[in-house]
């Protein structure tokens, strides 16, 4: 993973709540057996007509928008099912970044292990986002992780984030290697495990 | 939750398993936990196979991991080739990545073939007092037998595969009790659409939830798996139930647990696991079993419900504004208007199955319903077993000629029209009474309606052609 410190760009609004990863990427995109390419896909359904047409109401379809990095949307964002296609196919749309009040919590892991930035704001906070962005869609937003803040012109806010997963992402460290170098301590844990502990050999 | 708490007088029974598998500790990091068991399907896998390989990485513990195919595989005639073929190559993918690194799989013409959480717990390798992990977010499934099981993404997959460890936060505690028994006709996916409509869709988010009370104890374990199986739906990573006899009974005989001596041995510690006394939760929850009676979804979230004696609700009842035009939202999705008495819903399809409700119990209750009666003219139903052994069991208790008789389609095991990903899905428009756990827009097909509801209320719409109060049946 590379190492994020900041991101910039301009918003997309999407004011709902409870928005799932059923919708962020439909299933039958779960079929690639491949990490790339799910940009295309991404919220599908919403995206088109109900004859298959791209859709010119959908806000990520609006030329002014299309561009975008961070993503303004409202709570529980993320919701449903774990699949990481959703947090891949966001990032392959080009969004580095998403604010939110609050996110499930699969949803925000998976977005931590491949660097898309997950900020939580108060609700007024992300609606403030939203009027911007909807008012003035060429609005620069910057999510800074080192000094946990979001500004964006007159607007600005501090945030909390999970200390490791910031640095992680601040230092763009794989967390495997990571746990790997614990491996003597597991090797030991192993040692101490209950033994009827079920196990492939035992069958 | 707090580190004190777990050295001091009364632990949670969450608090008990995450030390006893705490592989290392540091300040101001996530812990690091030891996963006991791995469950690995097509869809959220590949990728991770894939990670390791580029990175030159074997799977620790193959002995530890398992894998199946189920989320798009045919239901219909296995003997033919899967004539999908994305399909195929995510299954063949599977097929040849467990042949690499060496993990047992039980594809799709083993007999122990199944929903991983339909077959975890009915092999026996779902056990009070572990950790339990697969890339799926209905693991919390397997809570319902006291284990600490919580759905994770494709890069902690690939971590778990490389190192059999977990980098977590304490997640916080809440307890659900249940008060009083639940009434006539009210079902395990009825209390947990209860808790769901009482705490939200995001109530649970950072929290495990412990299901607790007379209305849980009294549930059989497949009952105490579909609440827990649900516990994701109101956000939160995990939901368990402390065990006692009616899990050791469940699980006593399985081919993964413990027998003989180490069975005695298990049992002692599983019986020291329950909450302490005294030990506390960050919140609290409290039900009336009593009130609680069977649910309908009417909107395109688990939360979204009514009972059966209910009627579609209005937007102008909702709390706020954004609240309200979420509701428009959905009835417009679901092709409802606020006011139709819930009865007065018609059915187009039918769907008994998922893990969440096709479990034996589930077909047991779901044909009792049946039995005797036909499917509405209007109406077309399927049952798809949660597993192979499921579909087995039925078969021999003469289920599935209940079924056929009364006109169900009788399928092969798998996920199938939980999540469409193989043939099985609505067409836009159609309107469904689905056993499953998720209706939001799309789920079950593009435009297609979903109706969250327990395997006897969905029998009986797919034979009164509407949704009834099961509480009215007539049984024949
Ligand atoms: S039955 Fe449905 S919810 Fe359960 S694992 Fe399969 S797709 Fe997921």
């Amino acid at each position: 993973m590379k190492a994020i410190r900041r991101v910039e760009g301009t918003m997309a609004p999407m004011p709902q709540a409870d928005i799932d990863t059923d919708q962020i990427i439909p299933k039958q995109f779960l079929k690639r057996i491949e990490r790339s390419g799910f940009g295309p896909f991404a919220f599908y359904d919403w995206a088109r007509t109900d004859d298959g047409q791209l859709s010119s109401d959908f806000v990520l379809n609006r030329p002014e928008y299309q561009g975008s990095q961070v993503l303004v949307t409202g709570p529980n964002f993320g919701c449903g099912s774990s699949r990481e296609h959703a947090p891949w196919a966001l990032q392959d749309r080009g969004f580095d970044a998403i604010i939110a009040p609050s996110f499930a919590d699969i949803f925000r892991n998976n977005c931590g292990k491949i660097g898309l930035v997950c900020v939580t704001l108060g609700q007024d906070e992300v609606s403030e986002l939203i009027d911007i962005s909807t008012s003035t869609p060429s609005a620069q937003v910057t999510v800074d992780l080192e000094e946990l803040t979001v500004t964006c012109g007159d607007f600005y806010a501090t945030f909390e984030f999970d200390e490791f997963a910031r640095e992680c992402l601040l230092n763009g460290w794989d967390e495997i290697a990571l746990t790997e170098h614990l491996d003597e301590e597991i090797s030991g844990y192993e040692k101490r495990r209950r033994g009827y502990l079920p196990s492939a050999k035992a069958v | 939750m707090s580190v004190e708490a777990s050295n001091g007088a009364g632990r949670t029974i969450v608090e008990k398993i995450w030390d006893e598998h705490l592989v290392h500790r540091e300040a101001g990091k996530p812990d690091v936990l030891y996963i006991d068991l791995h469950l690995v399907h097509e869809v959220t896998s590949p990728q991770a196979f894939e990670g390791l390989r580029l990175s030159g990485r074997r799977v620790r513990r193959p002995d530890l991991t398992f894998a199946t195919a189920d989320h798009n595989i045919p239901t219909t005639d296995r003997s033919l080739p899967i004539s999908d073929p994305i399909s195929k190559a995510q299954i063949d993918t599977l097929e040849s990545n467990i042949g690499e690194f060496g993990i047992v799989y039980f594809g799709m013409h083993d007999p122990r073939q199944g929903i991983v959480h339909v077959i975890g717990p009915e092999l026996g390798l779902t056990q009070p007092g572990m950790t339990i992990v697969c890339g799926d977010s209905h693991t919390s499934t397997h809570g319902a037998f006291g284990a600490l099981a919580f759905g994770i993404g494709t890069s902690e997959v690939e971590h778990v595969l490389a190192t059999q460890c977990l980098t977590q936060s304490r997640p916080k505690t809440m307890a659900v009790n249940f008060v009083g028994v639940a009434g006539e006709g009210v079902t395990a996916k009825d209390l947990i659409l209860g808790v769901i409509s009482e705490i939200g869709v995001g109530g649970g988010i950072g929290h495990v939830i412990e299901y607790r009370g007379e209305a849980i104890t009294a549930l059989s374990m497949e009952g105490r798996m579909t609440v827990c199986n649900m516990s994701i739906e109101s956000g939160a990573r995990a939901g368990l139930i402390a065990p006692d006899e009616t899990t050791f009974e469940y699980l006593e005989g399985r081919p993964y647990a413990p027998s003989g001596s180490a069975w005695s041995e298990a049992v002692d510690f599983w019986r020291s696991l329950p909450s302490d006394k005294g030990s506390t939760y960050d919140e609290e929850v409290e039900i009336d079993a009593g009130s609680i009676a069977p649910f309908v979804t009417w909107g395109t979230t688990p939360g979204m419900s009514v009972q059966v004696t209910g009627s579609v609700p209005s937007p102008s009842e909702a709390a706020d504004p954004s609240e309200a035009s979420a509701m428009e939202r959905s009835l417009a999705y679901m092709g409802l208007k606020a006011g139709t008495p819930i009865v007065d819903i018609p059915v187009d399809r039918v769907f008994i199955g998922s893990c969440t409700n096709g479990r034996i119990e589930d077909l047991r209750s779901a044909a009792r319903v049946a039995a005797g009666h036909r499917l509405a003219d209007s109406v077309k139903a399927m049952v798809v077993p949660g597993s192979s052994a499921v579909k087995a069991m039925a078969e021999s208790e003469g289920l599935d000629k209940i079924f056929k008789d009364a006109g169900f389609e009788w399928r092969e095991a798998g996920c199938s029209m939980c999540l469409g990903m193989n043939p099985d899905i609505l067409e836009p428009g159609e309107r469904a009474a689905s056993t499953s756990n998720r209706n939001f827009e799309g789920r079950q097909g593009r435009g297609g309606r979903t109706h969250l509801v327990s395997p006897e209320m969905a029998a009986a719409a797919s034979i009164a052609g509407h949704f009834v109060d099961i509480r009215d049946w007539e049984y024949k």
